[in-house]
């Protein structure tokens, strides 16, 4: 989807000459409200999660939920086995929920000037003109605008926030809600089915292809804030959808979490492409499980770019239920100062002729970690399956780490499994060639590392790949001397 | 008396604690083509790295002057903006990055002026043509994929794009085809009928290459220096005696 939009090689020089409509600026966000109508004391308790569903007016499912997956939060252990402390996360100074009207808008001009502002910054309303067809715009807990283009609306294509996507389409939610992802599925999955709040909810309907992207964008905006979306994304038999989520946050000095679970069900032969750009300024834990089920020659695509955040834990799953359904996760992180990515994927095969790729790349400079964690597995007696993963890493210095934690499980003789890693540090003599081609280091650091991350920025729409090559000149090249 | 373009005098060089080059010393006028010959390991490829300035080799005494100006100290893109051309023995292949965006960098670097993408792509199809370089190749990863040949000629796109002062070609005849090898010297020959300020250094094995371009010296290298010079006859000496007596020549000199 989208793909011939954006393949093709993408020039860096004649990218200055377009003018960009997306920006996802790196920890450059000043501007922070406080102008909430509603914002809860810090902590958690069974008392702030009953609060959270009466305010929303839930049925009496959703509350149970929630507070059931709240018990098992509770009692599941904190995961000690990834690269970051997760018992560092102080769960009681954070604030749970904050809303500014609870008024979901379809139209820029009713959003308070001050929240339209962060988002103007952003790019979000010019985006949408020119190439998505919908947007929604979350604010710490709450969506404060959402729209589909009428062409899609007219087709059938729903595009809400979750919330709203509870309140209308009640039966359809409860029918998939944590079907994927289940509420005791791990301590992080539990939390957000307590506490979410957000989201997207998106249904395409059958035979309809949306064939330019909805995009979701998700802001933290004030500091020790919990922002726990939680998205539904279904395609009907033979559609097609492209779903970006964007990502930022100013940068304070205490901590603030991001923990959300994306629920995505490809049905027969229907395309899913979810991309995400995620850049969180490095204060923020990003504790995310996304989770697909593609069933008959449906495919599933996830695009996942990890630039921002503290630590990142983030394994996009898709599980090949039926026959002839393909899988792709394609990554990159990039880990800098402080920071720490811990992400990878998962392929499960469970049907005949179906492939599985993983694509992971990752960069880790001026001290940062990344990990690549990810399994495939492929149970005895199923019948041409074909499973590659690939995972690069580039170390740029030596106070930098990464590792590569691969496991695979095949306990099928015939399944064809390939599995290449690599990592190396920008090659001297590579370098020694640019420069001698008259390109100062630095710009032929960002050169190489531009055509390492190529393969995924060629997937992502062009808009986005020229604002992310941007981000990555300016890291790279103010970084060196 | 014009003043040399290039003066190299008494440079020592170490790779890796190995001392390669040895007082080495050789001065280039403008418009002169100098040819270097030498058996392997005899310093040849060391001479051209560092005069384009690779941090692997490390100058311990000595003086490259260049256009008046002390360049050892320099980085090698800043070299390169002088106007030093380095057509490399094996090209470095750099996945994900355009052929085409790679010229263009180096191009509007090298020259320190902006260039549309339009007018550069015009100007870089003129010069494709020329080396019968097909267009498909400007949008494939730089020398990803490329043979032998094609990344020579690649080389020697740079070079017509860049147009240097100094253009220094470390085995670019190797392995190449006859006809390609024409299409190389005719560049060299252009350049140096258009540009004032134009002089070369062909690093090569064979005689083939010296027979198109008649340079104005050959000389051989060996330990480090340069043995022995002569006109571009002296080449088919070179052919005819081998490396083995113009060696042993100079040791007989050296014992005296």
């Amino acid at each position: 989807m989208n793909r011939n939009k954006t393949k093709g090689t993408i020039n860096k020089n004649s990218f200055k000459k377009i003018k960009t409509a997306t920006k996802i600026e790196k920890y450059n966000f000043l501007y922070s409200t406080d102008n909430y109508n509603v914002k809860f004391n810090r902590g958690l308790s069974e008392e702030v999660i009953r609060k959270i569903s009466k305010y929303k007016k839930e049925p009496k499912w959703m509350l149970d939920f929630r507070l059931k997956s709240y018990k098992v939060f509770l009692k599941k252990k904190t995961p000690m086995w990834g690269i970051g402390a997760l018992n560092e996360i102080n769960y009681n100074s954070i604030t749970y929920f904050a809303s500014i009207d609870s008024k979901e808008r379809k139209d820029w001009k009713e959003v308070p000037s001050s929240v339209k502002k962060t988002f103007d910054r952003i790019g979000i309303p010019k985006a949408e003109q020119k190439f998505l067809a919908g947007v929604g715009a979350q604010y710490d807990s709450e969506v404060v605008y959402h729209k589909t283009k009428k062409e899609f609306a007219d087709r059938g294509v729903i595009f809400l926030s979750m919330d709203e996507g509870l309140k209308q389409y009640p039966e359809l939610v409860k029918k998939y809600f944590g079907s994927i992802v289940p509420f005791d599925d791990n301590k992080f999955a539990s939390l957000n089915s307590a506490v979410w709040s957000g989201g997207s909810f998106v249904y395409v309907p059958e035979n309809v292809q949306v064939d330019i992207p909805l995009q979701a964008y998700f802001r933290i905006n004030s500091s020790n804030m919990g922002q726990f979306e939680r998205t539904l994304i279904i395609a009907g038999k033979n559609s097609k959808i492209h779903y970006i989520e964007g990502c930022t946050a100013p940068r304070y000095s205490s901590q603030s979490l991001h923990v959300a679970v994306v629920e995505v069900i490809a049905l027969e032969g229907s395309t899913i492409r979810y991309s995400t750009i995620q850049n969180w300024a490095n204060n923020i834990y990003n504790l995310v499980t996304k989770r697909a089920f593609a069933y008959k020659n449906a495919t599933v695509e996830w695009v996942d770019g990890n630039l921002g955040s503290k630590l990142t834990m983030k394994y996009p799953a898709i599980y090949l239920k039926e026959e002839g359904a393909r899988g792709e996760v394609l990554s990159i992180a990039i880990a800098s100062k402080g920071q720490k990515q811990d992400a990878g994927a998962k392929i499960i095969h469970e049907a005949n002729n179906t492939t599985g790729i993983i694509v992971s790349k990752s960069i880790s400079k001026d001290g940062g970690v990344s990990a690549y964690r990810g399994i495939v597995k492929i149970s005895k007696g199923l019948k041409n399956i074909k499973s590659n993963v690939k995972c690069d890493a580039i170390l740029m210095d030596s106070k930098s780490k990464t590792d590569t934690y691969p496991v695979i499980i095949v306990d099928e003789p015939t399944a064809e499994v390939s599995h290449e890693a690599t990592v190396g540090r920008i090659g001297e003599e590579q370098l020694f060639y640019l420069m001698s081609r008259g390109i100062e280091e630095s710009k032929a650091i960002t050169l190489i590392v531009l055509g390492f991350i190529s393969d995924f920025s060629k997937q992502i729409p062009l808009e986005f790949a020229i604002e992310l090559n941007r981000l990555i000149e300016m890291e790279f090249e103010n970084s060196v001397g | 008396m014009t003043k040399p373009i290039l003066s190299i005098t008494n440079l020592s060089v170490n790779v890796e604690n190995k001392k390669i080059l040895s007082k080495f010393s050789l001065k280039i006028k403008n418009q002169e083509i100098h040819a270097i010959m030498g058996p392997n390991g005899s310093g040849k490829s060391t001479l051209a790295y560092t005069i384009m300035g690779h941090p692997k080799y490390n100058v311990i005494s000595g003086k490259i002057i260049f256009k008046n100006k002390n360049i050892l100290l320099l980085s090698p893109d800043k070299r390169a903006k002088l106007g030093i051309f380095l057509s490399f023995q094996t090209p470095l292949e750099i996945s994900g990055l355009n052929y085409f965006s790679f010229l263009k960098n180096s191009y509007t670097n090298t020259h320190n002026k902006n260039i549309t993408a339009l007018k550069f792509n015009m100007l870089v199809k003129e010069k494709t043509k020329t080396l019968n370089i097909e267009d498909s190749f400007l949008s494939r990863d730089l020398n990803v994929g490329f043979s032998g040949g094609e990344k020579k000629r690649a080389e020697i796109l740079q070079m017509n794009l860049l147009t240097p002062s100094l253009a220094i070609l470390d085995e670019t005849d190797s392995g190449l085809d006859i006809d390609s090898l024409k299409l190389v010297c005719k560049s060299i020959s252009s350049l140096k009928k258009e540009k004032k300020e134009f002089s070369a250094i062909i690093i090569t094995h064979y005689k083939k290459i010296l027979d198109f371009l008649k340079p104005d010296f050959v000389h051989v290298m060996y330990d480090g220096k340069i043995i022995k010079s002569g006109n571009h006859t002296f080449a088919n000496y070179i052919e005819k005696h081998g490396f083995t007596k113009i060696i042993n020549d100079y040791k007989k000199q050296f014992k005296k």
